[in-house]
């Protein structure tokens, strides 16, 4: 392989690609994102490789091992291109079936399609799967189609052909007019314009002037930008390439968490391939245009991912945010101008540059322009990533794309925009998922977490486990966030025990109004959000712990107890064999009792009881006599 | 570097551009409270007691640090009004009893809250001057969010209780119980 000179040397390469990908008629497309490895993806594309290799296809069928397919419910994924038919759950046992269906179009791989639960039909075609259909999918569309390690698979799907276009047609000042046409938001959480930041980066006096990529993402439940990395990570590349074009900047940094290796690796390996290329170093594509990237690697604090603790740490200093009057675009990494983006807002730019803005525009509301990728996560039939155009309704992704709610719950409420972000409850899924839209109603964007709850969550319970991560997550520099924080998770902790007082809630509300106001950085003045949405939304139910004792959802531990229904007990003793505590009694005539006294709440009786039976039942506290003391100090929590 | 005029409290005041608000304020008399401020070390923006609202000549009002915010042409600066002074009670209040130097003004005799981890209030003036001032660096804050505290670096005590230059900036007394 040979530097590319020019943008002609990079066209050229391109056709040799395709040509050569075009020689075989059918790719099996394998996800290797990090779920599916989990769940075996490497076996399976291994198994893949040698049944081809068997059968004496290697000319007419390929392997890839891809990025995230985003329906990660049900790996590991398959996809066989061209024809886009799509395997769910694969083992390395069906591999023969699916050859057989890929090569002759007949084969036993029924039961690895997605069965449609209305219809009882099964699909076999990405776009029928309604987790597919409904969604929208720009940025994440090339993860199913190229090999993350692979500059080549990336070249061959139109990559660099923005840098390309930039490079030999288009001044830095074109560049930034066009992000800034386009009207590009910040994907991180707040939502700010990435041109006008650009801009002021390119404006501000100093030099060497910095650009950065966020890959920081520490919502819990979150996984976007790590799927974006790990799957096309050339994409968010060519993002930043074209962002220090525009700016002016001579060096870059992709901060990457400690929990993302792969990510990491395949960031790692873009950046070599590019600069053998000569897409990355001296002289870009004979541009005279210069500019290489280092990977910074977090050391796991979540505050990290704010911006100025972002760049503290890459200086080597403890990841702290710092006053931020003066914009770190203006004075940021070692005092100069730097830009900072999220992985997602650097990946959308190539694309904004090759099909202009009008086409970015196309998509979307009026103020949130484009589609945005959300992780949808918690109690709902297919999680995944999710990509949408913004302005979509809540219930939308929910429900048509999410399947609903398993086992015939109801829905009760989705959290959306990670730990600082709020609760939005049913009354509001029709909302339109865009940025202004969910700021008003008390939540926000974030980086794009979206966890569905159903009637089995306690709203107080879920308050409290996003305080308590805050306040260990926070860096605990600014006495509201840290003082704020500790007294909140404090006053949670005793209404989740049943030792609340009306005027907490008061209190809570006092407290909330002042991290608001008060705090240092984003985190400390978002932190109070959980608590302010719940109350706003479900104040009956912190009534309902304070007043009655009683959680209603049956989490908070200290308040509920657990009983066996003698009518509907059939004696079959599994919650005796499951109790580590020796709290279920038989009698001699086989009657089972808990035994209030020992029992430690752990919930195995719950559980190992047959759903059949469903003989163990959860209780209010307050119902059973001779509550047991230590109970009232177990650690509330889930059941 | 040239001076911008602006007003505080109603009052015009002229300070040098790269200044900072509360600087600006002192230069004039009006003294806003400050716990983990000093002149000798760096503008660190952690207690949040030197909140001030101030309108922009841009007409854009919000809450700032006045001790990190710099000063700047046409700004005006409220330094106690009622949302300020609710501010800085509920901060009193959350390091009560550790800090007690502007209760009576404010008006805090008790607290709601539990207590913290420490007695310490985490201004974080003694590692600083230690870091900035000594250039020492024999303090420092161990863990983060609510189990931040400051700790000394191992076999560190008796060379700190020979200098002891840090111990009368500490409101709690932590510092020199721990040297």
């Amino acid at each position: 392989m040979s530097r590319l000179e020019t943008p002609a040397d990079l066209e050229k390469l391109r056709e040799e690609i395709i040509a050569g990908r075009n020689a075989k008629e059918k790719w099996v497309a394998v996800c290797a994102g990090t779920g599916c490895r989990a769940y075996g993806a490497e076996t399976l594309a291994d198994a893949f490789e040698e049944e081809i290799e068997k059968r004496g296809l290697s000319d007419r069928i390929g392997v890839r091992r891809t990025g995230c397919h985003g329906f990660c419910e049900r790996g590991p994924l398959v996809v066989i291109q061209p024809s886009d038919a799509c395997f769910l759950g694969a083992q390395p046992k069906n591999v023969p079936a699916i050859i057989d269906k890929a090569v002759t179009g007949e084969g036993a791989t029924d039961k690895l399609l997605y069965l449609d639960e209305d219809s009882g039909k099964r699909l076999g075609n990405l776009d029928e799967i309604p987790f597919y259909k409904y969604q929208k999918r720009v940025l994440l569309a090339n993860n199913v189609r190229i090999d993350a390690a692979n500059i080549l698979d990336y070249i061959a799907v139109g990559g660099y052909s923005a840098l390309a276009k930039a490079l030999s047609g288009m001044t830095p000042e074109a560049v930034l007019e066009e992000v800034k046409k386009a009207n590009l938001r910040g994907r991180g959480g707040g939502g700010f314009p990435a041109g006008i930041k650009w801009e002021t980066t390119r404006k501000a006096q100093g030099e060497p002037k910095y650009v950065i990529v966020n890959a920081d993402e520490g919502d819990p439940g979150a996984y976007m930008d790590r799927s974006l990395l790990e799957g096309n990570p050339h994409s968010v590349l060519e993002g930043l390439i074209l962002g220090a074009y525009a700016i002016g900047a001579s060096e870059g940094f992709i901060y990457v968490r400690q929990e993302y290796p792969l990510a990491r690796t395949h960031a790692a390996k873009a950046l070599e391939q590019a600069r053998e290329y000569g897409l990355l170093g001296k002289n870009l594509l004979g541009s005279g245009f210069s500019f290489d990237v280092k990977i910074h690697r977090g050391a796991g604090a979540f505050v990290s991912g704010e911006s100025s603790a972002l760049m503290s740490a890459i200086e080597g200093r403890v990841g702290e945010p710092r006053p931020k009057y003066i914009r770190t675009s203006e004075k940021g990494l070692w005092g100069k101008p730097s830009c900072l983006n999220n992985v997602e807002t650097w990946a959308y730019v190539p694309q904004i540059i090759d099909k202009g803005a009008d086409w970015f525009r196309s998509m979307g509301t009026e103020k949130s322009k484009g589609t945005k990728i959300f992780s949808l996560v918690g109690k709902v039939k297919n999680t995944g990533l999710v990509e949408v155009p913004m302005g979509i309704p809540l219930r939308d992704i929910i429900f048509k794309i999410g399947g609903g709610i398993p086992n015939g719950k109801k829905f009760k409420a989705v959290q959306t925009g990670g730990p600082s972000g709020g609760v939005i409850p049913e009354s509001l899924l029709d909302l339109p998922v865009a940025f202004d839209e969910l700021s008003q109603v008390g939540s926000m964007m974030g980086s794009g977490g979206m966890i569905v709850m159903d009637e089995n969550t306690c709203m107080v319970d879920t308050a409290r486990y996003y305080i308590n991560f805050l306040a260990h997550e926070s860096c605990g520099k600014c006495v509201p966030c840290r003082e704020g924080l500790r007294q909140m998770l404090a006053i949670l902790e005793r209404i989740t025990k049943g030792w609340g007082e009306e005027q907490d809630l008061d209190t809570l509300d006092e407290l909330a109004e002042f991290m608001e106001a008060a705090s240092l950085c984003a985190l400390g003045q978002s932190a109070p959000f959980p608590v302010a949405s719940t109350l706003k939304y479900f104040r009956d139910e912190y009534l309902e712990h304070i007043r009655e004792k009683r959680c209603s959802a049956g989490v908070c531990t200290a308040l509920i107890a657990y009983q066996i229904d003698q009518e509907r007990c059939k004696a079959c003793g599994a919650c005796l064999r499951a109790c580590p505590v020796g709290a279920v009694n038989k009698s001699e005539d086989k009657v089972f009792t808990i035994v209030q006294a020992k029992c430690i709440k752990c919930g195995a009786c719950y559980t190992a009881c047959p759903d059949k039976c469903r003989a163990v039942i959860k209780v209010p506290a307050y119902t059973i006599q001779n509550q047991p003391a230590a109970a009232a100090t177990l650690p509330a929590g889930k059941q | 570097m040239s001076n911008v005029k602006m007003e505080i409290d109603g009052r015009t005041v002229e300070a040098a551009e790269g200044t900072t608000v509360l600087q600006a304020a002192k230069s004039i008399g009006i003294k806003i409270p400050t716990m983990c401020d000093d002149d000798r070390l760096e503008p660190y923006g952690g207690c949040r007691m030197c909140m001030v609202e101030i309108e922009t000549s841009a007409g854009r009002k919000r809450l700032v640090a006045s001790c990190v915010y710099p000063v700047e042409e046409g700004l005006r600066v409220q330094t106690t009004t009622e949302k300020i002074r609710r501010i800085r009670r509920m901060i009193i209040e959350l390091l009560w009893p550790s800090w007690q130097p502007y209760a009576k003004e404010y008006g805090v005799t008790s607290s709601r809250f539990t207590t913290g981890l420490t007695d310490c209030s985490l201004c974080g003036l003694c590692l600083r001057y230690c870091s900035e001032v000594k250039k020492s660096n024999k303090i420092y804050f161990k863990g983060r969010g609510i189990e931040r505290r400051p700790e000394l670096i191992e076999g560190a005590e008796l060379s700190c209780r020979a200098c002891g230059e840090c111990f009368s900036l500490c409101g709690s007394g932590w510092i020199a119980s721990r040297c």
